[in-house]
């Protein structure tokens, strides 16, 4: 994982960072599956090394694939980078060791899911009990989030001249009689012996 | 637009049945095993997305029409919402699913079916409706060369045949 994020960084071609982030996600979907997460790697391999790689291509084809060159290294971005990472990192020191039982997160709620939800829910699946029915109130603030999003991009791009929008009919039949009058006269060029 | 490789158009039309099997599977087996709306949904809108990437847009746009990924997209948190109006309706709290069915079990399969249906219905509609808008833009923008962010020039003019020669 190490090695592709620093290989991320170096690249200028904006393609290969695709691919490289999609393969990210994936070594980190595999890294949640060591740790037996397996819903949150299926969410990650998924969404991570499958949709956004596509997207992010997407949008590629709308804009450029080359990465501008800065002539200078951009010092202050680099020490703030280097100094939110070094607060981070002091902030695991406090954490407790992986797989702690005594950690907090194991002492809390975690318990409760786990001898009640057979009972008070049903599915064997507690991540779906808790996501679904415990949480049910931040899954349908999610999905609310999910639809915001693509309404977004709706708004932002999906007006302009959208060809895939439900147009009126007269103004569909315009553009195809517009298409029509192009490959026809495509055709004639191609017709007429050079 | 339709990509000619005929290899890729085979193995494509003999995946994307499996993928949306595989959808289904993960949709409605969520309570069992790994999964649930959410991956159902992603997985779902991707055997829609690999099509329009080996057919074109405008074959997949066929299959799939912008109002319906629109009217999916929306459905999906309605029937979130509305499973939450339900109960309310039936006299529990807002997405307390246990006053829809006598036993608790029951009730609570019901609800969180119900929810994860939706749940998956916005999470494909999205992917599909940002993916399609995505290509859909690409396609109108076309004059916008990939690479340069220039225009292309307007193509040469066809090289007038003289007759006489």
């Amino acid at each position: 994982m190490a090695v592709t994020a620093i290989w991320l960084v170096k690249l200028r071609n904006l393609f290969a960072v695709v691919m490289l982030s999609g393969i990210y996600s994936l070594f980190a979907a595999a890294s949640y599956v060591v740790m037996d997460a397996v819903d949150v790697a299926f969410t990650e391999a998924a969404v991570g090394a499958g949709i956004s790689t596509v997207l992010m291509l997407g949008t590629l084809s709308l804009t450029t694939d080359e990465e501008k060159v800065h002539k200078k290294p951009p010092l202050t971005a680099l020490v703030l980078v280097l100094l939110t990472g070094g607060l981070l990192v002091y902030g695991t020191l406090d954490m407790p060791r992986y797989g702690d039982p005594n950690a907090p997160i194991h002492q809390h709620v975690a318990n409760r899911f786990i001898e009640k939800s057979g009972d008070e829910v049903g599915p064997p699946n507690i991540v779906t009990s808790v996501l679904a029915s415990y949480r049910g109130y931040d899954t349908l603030g999610e999905t609310a989030v999910v639809f915001t999003a693509a309404v977004g991009v709706l708004v932002i791009i999906g007006r302009s001249k959208g060809r895939w929008m439900p147009k009126s009919k007269t103004a569909r039949r315009r553009r195809d009689d517009e298409d029509e009058a192009v490959t026809s006269e495509a055709k004639k060029q191609e017709d007429t012996p050079s | 637009m339709m990509i000619e490789k005929v290899l890729l158009r085979v193995v494509a039309k003999l995946l994307i049945p499996a993928i949306l099997l595989f959808g289904l599977y993960v949709q409605f087996h969520g309570d069992f095993g790994p999964g649930g709306g959410f991956q159902a949904g992603v997985i779902f809108a991707v055997a829609f997305i690999l099509y329009a990437l080996i057919f074109g847009i405008d074959m997949a746009r066929k299959v799939i029409s912008a109002s319906f990924s629109r009217a999916l997209l929306a459905l999906g948190v309605l029937v979130y919402g509305g499973t939450g109006v339900a109960t309310m309706m039936l006299g529990g709290e807002y997405l307390s699913y246990n006053v829809l069915a006598g036993t608790v079990h029951g009730a609570q399969h019901i609800g969180i079916f119900v929810v994860e249906l939706g749940v998956g219905m916005t999470v494909a509609g999205a992917m599909i409706t940002i993916f399609f808008t995505f290509s859909g833009h690409a396609r109108d923008a076309l004059p916008f060369r990939r690479g340069k962010g220039k225009r292309i020039e307007a193509p040469a003019p066809p090289l007038k045949v003289e007759e006489d020669t």
